[in-house]
């Protein structure tokens, strides 16, 4: 306070632009190192034979197919249940229904969900799927935690996007004589369909970074997975393993560098999905 | 009814079943943790697990004194060294910066978001630990870097939250102060942040769960001794590590012990939640 | 000579607490053009979306009395409403293309009916956009996405997509409104010639277009009926007072 009195308006502006400036700039260039050390120490372990052959000596020798596998399975699981289900729930909330204590009563339940830890998903998980219903530590067990987990993000993009949807539409397809269900899935959801695609690839990316969630369903197993009952290692679970335990730094740093630019890419997508649905809107 | 007006109804009741499954989800979760946590709780005494220092977990002795505070630390110091950061490049690039740069940037912010927790975690292990070790001693593994790392990952978050808020107070504003001859920053702090206030709050109460909820990067970097650390270079376990760290091997009550810390986060974060969406509804109301 | 095709008898209408029609009496014959004049706010939109029904769709829509469709009464039980709708065609003030193509446009409705026969949609699409004056310019571009057309183009759009349904009577809420001169002309010529198959009710807030196109025409004012009769003798000898001063342009 007494330093603000004492200096003029315009040198205390001057003196808290440079602070701005540097606090940003420290910001932006942690986000970014991480970015290039990821890159710099992971491009050069990338190889064909590094995405195409599986992990060999618990990860120190061999690439790790057998994750990619496991982690593309894991999150076709989790969207073949949340998909539907999120999508659904949207379609209730706006076409079916005026705000009422359900409506509130649904929305405060997925924004609960949206709220807790990963590692809380991952013990249910284990109870219910692993232990409860005996699906072991498999793929399936992973897949439906982790549809759990990214639930609330597909209902609340869907959400958003079936709302941009203009009202006209609607009135002029009952006009045509369409029934409600016809409405929404002839007209609403088309429309729709960039913005409840970008809730997807969100989920996607989630689903790929995922650890606590997944290590404690779907197990760490190297092999390759079988079934949707086979124990598999995500690429995550795989990382996070080899570098907690030392295994292999190059490894390890070959593995995140697959798993951020996977990542990065499906962020891209989803942006620029979402610029474009977005401008075209307005 | 005609058949149209009973197939209209079925759809409905059917897409309502749908939309009750996250309520239904959040539900079942809760009941299980509960379920599993709370009976050694009450047999051992809530007092001996709140207050209890010792963790023991094979020897009866649960007390998650030591993982409740290693968590409150760690987030505190989070929110400490994150929300400073996310709140100037908010204000930076929302009111200081040409609009070109913000185009750039809150793109790659977003971006950053996306990065996963194990990764954020093992730069921590092998530059931040190393460096805290070497420059001001202890072990590395500690408050000082779990902090640090959390501070990180949730600025996306935090910075990309205050962004929109402070785009959302209206021009005229400004505009209203500038023609009083206020500067620029006078018009940030009198007039745009206080009207972005509730939804920064937000943003940061966000950051707060994601930071108190987060697993695997602290297990990497904290040190994870069950201890309630005496220097922010001591190393700490929290709640979620605790949980992480056993979990493989645990069975009969310490498993239990496990659902009981659970249950303890779950409590947390639910508060935080809450807290979260009384402030959204009264920006919302606003 | 004239068959009355719909019945109106003491209708009431109300958003909530809020009447918005008020004991509306009156009957539409086949294959006439009605005109309905009147200010803003006086209930024409609402009057059409009764008819069809549409108005249903509104929260805390409420009506009172009576509406019969070819002798059916159209708010009893048992009414399918989806069939309703197809036979009371409506076309809106502002054109509203779906996001789609042009024949996807045109084909909307018969799509809904389960109707993907290739040759007969590709007949009717033809047939319904040369009613509504837009073969010519769209002909080569079916499959082209409905938003790129020009406004008139749209709503001429929106014509032939309620066309291809066979409807009885096509309901019409200012549609030229936002339109130039030349295709407000278009529709116009087309609305003559749909006569003869149609009974067509044309709201319009252009009093002049009723004039040269209705047969009758009625004045709607805060809800109330003040008068219908035929065209000239609305526009010549008016009964009502105050249909005679908002002729002469004193409301609003
Ligand atoms: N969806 C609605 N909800 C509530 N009131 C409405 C709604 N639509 C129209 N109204 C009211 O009903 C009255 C008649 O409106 P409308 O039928 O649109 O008149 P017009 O088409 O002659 O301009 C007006 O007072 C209007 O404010
Ligand atoms: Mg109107």
């Amino acid at each position: 306070m007494s330093l603000r009195l004492k200096l003029k308006p315009k040198t205390e502006q001057k003196i808290i632009q440079v602070i701005l400036y540097s606090f940003t700039s420290i910001a932006v260039l942690v986000l970014v190192f991480i970015l290039v050390v990821i890159l710099k120490n992971g491009l050069p372990q990338l190889s064909l034979e590094f995405l195409t052959r599986n992990p060999v000596d618990m990860g120190r020798e061999g690439g790790i197919l057998s994750t990619i596998v496991a982690t593309i399975f894991l999150t076709l699981i989790a969207l073949l249940v949340a998909t539907p289900l999120g999508v659904g729930t949207a379609i209730f909330l706006t076409e079916y229904t005026t705000e009422s204590w359900i409506t509130r009563v649904i929305r405060f339940g997925a924004e609960c969900l949206a709220g807790i830890p990963s590692i809380i998903f991952g013990l249910f998980g284990f109870i219910l799927f692993v232990n409860k219903l005996k699906f072991g530590w498999s793929m399936l067990s992973g897949g439906l935690t982790l549809a759990f987990m990214v639930l609330p993000t597909i209902i609340r993009t869907s959400e958003e996007a079936i709302k941009a949807v203009p009202e006209a539409y609607r009135l002029v397809s009952f006009s045509l004589g369409s029934t409600r269900w016809q409405m929404v899935t002839r007209v609403v959801l088309p429309s729709a369909l960039p913005g409840i695609v970008t809730g997807i690839i969100l989920s996607v990316g989630r689903s790929i970074g995922e650890t606590a969630a997944v290590i404690f369903t779907a197990g760490s197993a190297l092999r390759l997975p079988t079934s949707v009952f086979s124990s598999a290692r995500t690429m995550s679970v795989h990382f996070y393993i080899m570098a907690k335990e030392g295994i292999s730094m190059p490894k390890a740093y070959g593995t995140a560098a697959v798993l951020v630019i996977s990542i990065l890419l499906i962020n891209v997508t989803t942006y620029y999905l979402m610029e474009k649905y977005i401008r075209r809107k307005k | 009814m005609t058949p149209l007006e009973r197939n209209d109804r079925l759809i409905r009741i059917g897409l309502l079943m749908i939309a009750l499954s996250a309520i239904s989800i959040l539900a079942i979760i809760t009941v299980f943790i509960f379920e599993q946590g709370t009976p050694i709780m009450f047999k051992y005494g809530l007092k001996s697990f709140l207050l209890g220092r010792d963790w023991y977990p094979t020897e009866q002795s649960f007390g998650l004194l030591p993982m409740i505070v290693g968590s409150l630390m760690v987030t505190a110091g989070a929110l400490i060294i994150g929300v400073p950061l996310g709140l100037a490049s908010a204000i930076f690039l929302t009111e200081f910066s040409h609009r070109r740069l913000t185009r750039i940037l809150k793109p790659v912010i977003e971006l950053l978001a996306g990065i996963p927790s194990v990764v954020y975690g093992f730069i921590g292990l092998m530059f931040l630990v190393p460096f805290i070790r070497e420059n001001f001693g202890g072990p590395g593994l500690s408050v000082l870097a779990a902090s640090i790392i959390l501070g990180i990952m949730i600025l996306p978050t935090v910075i990309s939250i205050a962004i929109d808020s402070i785009r959302a107070v209206p021009d005229s504003y400004r505009e209203g102060s500038i023609a009083l001859g206020a500067t620029k920053w006078q018009t940030v702090r009198l007039v745009v942040l206080p009207a972005a206030r509730s939804g920064i709050v937000a943003g940061i109460i966000l950051g707060m769960g994601r930071a108190i909820g987060e697993t695997m990067a602290v297990i990497m970097v904290a040190g994870n001794a069950a201890n309630i650390p005496d220097s922010i270079l001591a190393p700490v376990r929290t709640l979620t590590s605790n949980i992480a760290l056993e979990m493989a091997y645990a069975g009969g009550e310490h498993r239990e012990a496990l659902f009981a810390t659970g249950v303890i986060l779950f409590i947390i974060i639910m508060i935080l939640n809450t807290l979260a969406n009384v402030t959204t509804a009264r920006q919302r109301r606003k | 000579m004239k068959t009355r095709g719909i019945i109106v008898r003491n209708f009431s209408h109300y958003y909530g607490q809020v009447r918005s029609l008020n004991n509306i009496n009156l009957d539409v014959y086949r294959h006439e053009i009605l005109g309905i004049i009147g200010p803003a706010k006086s209930g024409k939109s609402t009057f059409l979306a009764c008819l069809n029904r549409l108005n249903d769709l509104i929260p805390g829509s409420r009506v009172e009395g009576k509406i019969e469709v070819d002798g059916q009464d159209i708010y009893g039980p048992d009414v399918d409403v989806v069939a309703l709708r197809r036979k009371l065609g409506i076309v809106f003030a502002t054109p509203v293309p779906l996001p789609m193509t042009i024949y996807e446009n045109v084909v909307f409705g018969l799509r809904l009916l389960g109707n993907d026969e290739r040759r007969e949609l590709d007949r009717i699409v033809e047939d319904s956009l040369e009613k509504a004056g837009l073969w010519n310019e769209v002909k080569d571009r079916l499959h082209t996405s409905a938003l790129k057309l020009s406004g008139g183009q749209q709503q001429r759009l929106c014509l032939a997509r309620v066309l291809a349904l066979k409807p009885e009577y096509i309901l019409l809420d200012e549609p030229t409104s936002g339109l130039d001169p030349i295709s407000t002309m278009k529709i116009e010529e087309s609305l003559r010639q749909l006569k003869k198959d149609y009974t067509i009710i044309l709201v319009t807030n252009n009093t002049k277009q009723a004039a040269r196109v209705a047969d009758r025409t009625a004045f709607f004012l805060m809800g109330e009926l003040v008068e219908i009769d035929e065209t000239h003798v609305i526009f010549t000898r008016p009964m009502d007072k105050r249909t005679e001063a908002y002729l002469e342009g004193k409301f609003g």
